[in-house]
């Protein structure tokens, strides 16, 4: 394991865990979970489906009381001051939980009220946030008429109503397209840099922890197996996958040697795809100018994240499986929005595209 | 109680100080605010669903005409005096199948994560089950006012008094919001709010017509009778036949009061106790 890396010492810790357990009936959802986020920080649980990220975010957010263990958010102990936690805290889940009954106004106006603001007061903040959030034109449809980005949006902008100091945001961009999952990120940077809040999100894309997280937590069957910063969790998995197809299949001894050469691993060939996984990105650049020189053609040529199945395995021995509370199903109306599942690798960002 | 004890002091690490924030309770004042915002958001629902209004709207006054047309002149050989009859019975049955939507209610709040948004913010634990009852107590004010401004445009008349008929408006919201736990207790029990309706409609279709609620009970044969005498539809039925037309008035209000306060006492804290656990 990965020590933990502290870089913002000058500030107390936003939420603190120690020892969460969590069972339901023979299942055991958390078997003793340990997490400190610093304020001001994000903290990415990275996990597969049923690792018991959905149930940590909902002992911090107060929905359910631990078995055992404590935490402390905000200062305050979840179990026993859970009315301060929750003035203090913001919950988007999974699956957007807005009322599909009433219009995203009427969402927003009802939270409003609910923190005690004046109707006019709220229906001030509910108008600010759904200009933020690219909502103002379907600010008086049903939600139930909204696509599933928009709703995920009216999700965010109902747990910002009450400017909370801390954000917990379980799988924000699961089932989201590239374009909503890109403003998504973009809206969690904003809130931390530009206005301070915590955030705790949990996902399934390494991708995604490593764009916002200053801290990853990745969580097998209720534990916490790797923890750290996205550099050194990257450095320890092996983060990038490289792959080459040669030009030519008659040059393939040479590729696999001149990739087991530079990335220090035994590459994997599948047909005539060479592949291995690096940790210094460095690689492709050398690897280019390697297979030049000797005159080989490339026909193709990859850098990629690894994906999470991947990380796993380079940490556990074992891929990723879903552990025994698989997600539940998307509501119908999850599709209205035509947007495609996330699940498929090739919707992910290349890392070599990235800046 | 818990069986792990709270540690004392701070956890090691934590030396900062908590975020200043308000109090550590939910003042009534404020619990009853929450609980008018969500029985506020319960009715505007209806704004947008239409087919709500005409499930609680029309689908009562169907009934009546139904009744009172067709089947009024073979009851009572007259479709005035049917009305006349059936009017307080018809009132009695829709409330009791309306309860049923407390439970639908709650179950889709429950299904949709509606009560995960709710329960991370600051408000009395209470309120989303308070207002929800609330908001279905005015639907079902609204449904019996509806029943009674119809009855009036096709001749029923109240015979006893404006107090009377206040009364025995009184007395079924006062039974529907007891018989509502069984309906909160199924909606916290089921997987989907069809499965509410499923149990509703198969507990409340007998109960309401094995009753004297549309026909005389000494029509029907003697052991069908047994039931019916001893059926609490029965008594809400007449109680409420004697505040609006006619009859006997007390004996069947102290049982349908009695059954009411029975009611209430088995299945809210059995509903009470179901909502904690499930949200």
């Amino acid at each position: 394991m990965i020590d933990m890396t502290v870089r913002h010492e000058h500030f107390s810790p936003a939420i603190v865990a120690e020892g969460l357990v969590k069972r339901y009936g023979a299942t055991t959802a958390l078997a003793g979970v340990d997490l400190t986020v610093p304020a001001g920080t994000v903290f990415g649980l990275l996990g597969p489906n049923g690792a018991g990220k959905t149930t940590a975010v909902r002992v911090l957010a107060t929905l359910i009381q631990p078995d055992a263990g404590r935490a402390l958010v905000g200062g305050y102990d979840v179990r026993h001051d859970g009315h301060r936690v929750r003035q203090l805290v913001g919950l988007t889940g999974q699956y957007a939980s807005v009322d599909e009954m009433l219009t995203g106004h009427e969402n927003l106006l009802m939270i409003g009220r609910l923190l005690g603001l004046s109707r006019s007061a709220a229906k001030a903040r509910a108008r600010e946030l759904l200009a933020d959030f690219r909502l103002a034109e379907s600010a008086d449809r049903p939600a139930r008429a909204y696509s599933g980005g928009m709703r995920r949006r009216l999700d965010l902008a109902a747990s910002l109503v009450g400017r909370p100091r801390l954000l917990f945001l379980d799988e924000p961009t699961t089932g989201l397209d590239p374009r909503s999952r890109n403003e998504m990120w973009d809206v969690v940077r904003d809130l931390v840099g530009g206005h301070g809040v915590t955030v705790l999100l949990t996902t399934q894309y390494l991708e995604e922890a490593d764009q916002l997280a200053d801290d990853i937590a990745v969580v097998d069957h209720g534990r916490i197996i790797a923890h750290g910063s996205p550099e050194a969790l990257k450095k320890q998995t092996g983060a990038q996958t490289l792959a080459v197809r040669p030009g030519d299949v008659t040059d393939m001894p040479l590729v696999v040697a001149a990739v087991a050469e530079l990335a220090g691993v035994a590459p994997e060939v599948a047909g005539s795809l060479v592949s291995a996984r690096v940790t210094d990105p460095a690689v492709l650049p050398a690897l280019v100018r390697r297979l030049d020189d000797a005159g080989v053609p490339i026909g193709e040529i990859t850098l990629r994240s690894s994906s999470l199945d991947e990380v796993f395995l380079a940490l556990t021995g074992h891929p990723a499986t879903d552990g025994p509370t698989s997600a539940k199903p998307t509501s119908p109306t999850d599709v209205t929005g035509g947007e495609p599942a996330v699940d498929d690798p090739a919707a992910r960002i290349p890392a070599a595209t990235r800046s | 109680m818990s069986a792990v004890t709270a540690l004392p002091g701070p956890i090691p690490g934590t030396t900062g100080h908590p975020e200043p924030v308000g109090s550590a309770r939910v003042s009534p004042l404020d619990a009853l605010r929450h609980t008018a915002t969500l029985a506020w958001r319960t009715l505007v629902q209806v704004k947008h669903n239409p087919m709500e209004l005409l499930d609680f709207s029309v689908q009562p006054l169907m009934f009546l005409l139904l009744f009172t047309y067709v089947f009024g002149g073979a009851i009572s050989g007259s479709t005035g005096d049917y009305l006349t009859f059936a009017l307080p019975g018809i009132i009695v049955q829709n409330t009791l199948f309306t309860t049923l939507n407390t439970g639908t209610g709650l179950n889709t709040d429950l299904t949709k994560g509606v009560f995960d948004r709710l329960r991370s913010l600051p408000i009395a634990r209470s309120a989303p089950l308070a207002g929800r009852i609330l908001a279905d107590m005015t639907k079902q004010i609204w449904a019996i006012a509806m029943l009674l401004g119809l009855g009036y445009i096709l001749g029923f008349r109240v015979q006893t008094g404006p107090l009377q008929a206040l009364a025995a408006c009184g007395l079924v919201v006062l039974f529907a919001l007891a018989a509502s736990w069984i309906s909160v207790l199924v909606g916290m029990l089921v997987s989907e709010p069809e499965k509410v309706m499923i149990f509703g409609f198969t507990l409340i279709f007998p109960l309401t017509f094995v009753s004297n609620a549309f026909v005389q009970t000494t029509t029907m044969p003697g052991w069908l009778q047994a039931f019916v005498k001893v059926n609490p539809v029965t008594a809400l039925a007449d109680a409420t036949r004697g505040l609006l037309v006619s009859g006997p008035v007390w004996t069947p209000a102290w049982h349908a009061l009695l059954w009411a306060a029975g009611l209430a006492a088995v299945f809210a804290p059995l509903a009470v106790a179901a909502f904690k656990r499930r949200v």
